[in-house]
């Protein structure tokens, strides 16, 4: 082991891999919520392997985007399957990210000491949103074009700015060559490396103040003798073997819809996609995939022009004001326990209130607001509803986990 | 592993739902296409109707010849012979010898390009589009079609399918609908024999539109086989591993 001592007397690693792995002590009670955060770093990995492998193939060039696309598509060995496995895993990578936001939401994970954790992954999910955004330009087909036109006109409703701002974001009166190939080099360099950044320093945070778990009790409280908390195993091997299994089953799915159904009915890839750009032709109904739907709907969900600027500048106030809530989550928390397991009936009604909502909304957001999708009334009424109960979770959150009769915490998980 | 099964459910059906799948377009009828891509005889013929009539105007310019002779088992000479009309190399792109400018001027529109057309539009979209043109005497052409009304382009397989005229119902809110349609004249098919050439046509359009779809399956079921596999012993080492965490 002489190599590993050269190396540790100029570089800590072995004081690395035990600080963070080997003697890494997480809770053992970690539940089926707990693979998605592990998952996310995979997907990660994933993608940007993926997105190399595409990039050398792939032309930024209004030109000749849509046909490299379909070059790779055909032409390049197994070009097909990198291809899927990139379009499918963003997907991929937001239902993991929403899954382990609401782990977080359940078990109190954003509460004191892990603040900052959770702010920094509010911060990593925003990088996302906007990398996907600016992945969805580059295959040039005509939902790609019309979804990037219509969520850069939302910045020409911001009062005075708006117009000159949504043209400098374009480069150009419309989308275009120039646009184009801005966002090719936001979602190759400067979005991943964000996303890299933002992850290591959410894991860092993670790794200072240690693991929630779902009694959501802290572990440090019972050490032994050496220091080691009691309800505490080392990371490594335990949740390392643990985590394979989580990522041969997340795989054998992720894998499952690459071979068998990319497209997944239009929700994954969708059909206008497959048509080349074109500024003369509109496609029928614009809606972005479905990870940014419920916030799509929002926004169009405000509908009342008696509003001073009009109604479109508060849709974009709301869309954006939906994101920035999550922020506020640790302080808008006053229950005195962090698990669900020991809250009361109010909280456990508005978190299964919100978890419906958000799903309802995103749904409306892939549909036409006028029609009735749902029942009785049409679908902009329940994206409204939607809207309403969405920040009611939030806003009223200080008084409904004050008044909620919470149930005394274990001193040991269970 | 039940209670994961229970937690995952929720997620299953709200992906697999029917409200899914109602990614189409303005809600017009469409006639199921019922292909299959393993039937090769099928897409060959598909290949043939499509070489020899769609490809005079149209293009499938992401398409190699020797790519679908490969795919589908087609001789070189014969591809050469029998289905290379605009082209002499075999690595060729199927493209047209007509340009766009040109196009416009003699049609009217450009031809879209057709390689995509499966996905975009769907198979039962193509396939209830070549069985819907009629004559009408109103249109420059002299022909329209129900399902794309006041199309640019005339119907090439007219030989094939003979003339016909289409009945339409008006209701009483204004709405149009077909009622069905009259046979002018014979063609050197019948109805059924149509159909049949139509659908091996949508069949080689949708290997068109994904060849890798041809291979994607085969692959996925072995990919599958291992995962599970995989799973099996990720399984095994897991709780050989926790046997002492209580």
């Amino acid at each position: 082991m002489s190599l590993i001592n050269w190396i540790d007397d100029r570089f800590p690693l072995t004081k690395v891999w035990n600080e963070h792995l080997a003697q890494y002590y997480a809770p053992k009670n970690f539940n089926f919520w707990y693979y998605f955060g592990g998952l996310a770093v995979v997907v990660l990995v994933l993608q940007i392997v993926t997105g190399i492998i595409l990039t050398m193939h792939y032309k930024p060039d209004a030109e000749l985007a849509f046909a490299s696309v379909e070059y790779i598509m055909r032409d390049v060995p197994a070009g097909w399957f990198v291809r899927y496995l990139h379009g499918v895993g963003a997907s991929m990578f937001f239902l993991v990210v929403y899954l382990h936001m609401f782990r977080g939401l359940m078990y109190g994970s954003y509460r004191n000491p892990r603040e900052l954790i959770w702010i920094l992954g509010m911060v990593i999910y925003v990088a996302l949103m906007a990398e996907a955004f600016f992945g969805y330009l580059l295959p040039w087909g005509n939902m790609s074009y019309w979804g990037a036109q219509v969520i850069i006109s939302l910045f020409g409703a911001i009062p005075v700015i708006g117009e000159p701002l949504a043209e400098w974001i374009r480069g150009d009166f419309v989308v275009s060559d120039a646009t184009l190939n801005r966002f090719f080099a936001f979602h190759v360099i400067l979005l991943p490396l964000l996303l890299a950044l933002l992850v290591y320093l959410h894991i860092v945070a993670l790794h200072k103040v240690g693991s929630n778990n779902p009694d959501g009790i802290d572990i440090k409280k019972n050490k032994d003798k050496d220091g080691i908390p009691v309800d505490g195993i080392p990371f490594h091997p335990y949740y390392t073997v643990k985590d394979t299994f989580g990522i041969a089953v997340f795989m054998t799915i992720f894998l499952g819809i690459v071979f068998f159904v990319p497209e997944l009915g239009g929700w994954f890839l969708e059909k206008d996609n497959f048509a080349p750009a074109d500024i003369l032709q509109t496609p029928p109904d614009i809606v972005p995939l479905w990870y940014l739907t419920p916030y799509y709907s929002i926004l169009r969900a405000v509908t009342f022009e008696w509003l001073p600027g009009g109604a479109k500048v508060w849709g974009v106030i709301a869309m954006g004001a939906a994101i920035v809530m999550f922020f506020f989550l640790p302080w808008l928390d006053r229950a005195k326990v962090r698990s669900i397991r020991y809250r009361g009936w109010m909280y456990k009604t508005a978190l299964t209130i919100f978890a419906v909502t958000f799903v309802m909304l995103g749904y409306l957001g892939t549909k036409n607001p006028g029609h009735i999708d749902l029942f009785l009334f049409e679908n902009v009424i329940w994206a409204q509803i939607g809207m309403l109960l969405y920040f009611a979770f939030f806003l009223l959150m200080p008084i409904y986990t004050t008044l909620d009769r919470t149930k005394p915490e274990p001193d040991r998980v269970g | 592993m039940k209670s994961v099964i229970k937690k995952l459910l929720p997620l299953v059906l709200v992906f697999s739902s029917p409200a899914a799948m109602a990614a189409g377009g303005g809600g017009e009828h469409l006639d199921s296409a019922y292909i299959n891509l393993a039937d090769k005889a099928s897409l060959r013929r598909g290949a043939h109707t499509f070489v020899n009539y769609c490809l005079s105007c149209h293009e499938a310019s992401f398409m190699r010849y020797d790519r679908m002779a490969r795919d589908l088992d087609i001789d070189l000479t014969d591809l050469r012979e029998e289905m290379m009309f605009a082209s002499d190399r075999p690595g060729d792109l199927m493209k047209v010898n007509m340009s766009a400018e040109d196009a416009e001027s003699w049609l009217g529109v450009t031809p879209p390009d057709l390689s995509l057309t499966a996905r975009s539009h769907g198979p039962d979209w193509i396939y209830t589009y070549m069985r819907g043109f009629y004559r009408d005497p109103g249109t420059a052409t002299g022909w329209n079609n129900t399902l794309f009304p006041n199309v640019a382009m005339p119907h090439i397989l007219y030989e094939w399918q003979g003339l016909r005229s289409a009945n339409f119902e008006v209701a009483s809110n204004g709405a149009k609908s077909l009622a069905g349609f009259d046979q002018i004249s014979p063609g050197s098919m019948n109805a059924e024999e149509y159909d049949g050439a139509m659908r091996d046509l949508t069949n080689f359009m949708v290997y068109l539109a994904e060849p890798a779809k041809l291979v994607r399956y085969k692959i996925g079921i072995w990919v599958m086989v291992f995962m599970l596999v995989f799973i099996g012993l990720a399984y095994a080492l897991k709780k050989e591993y926790w046997r002492d965490v209580h």
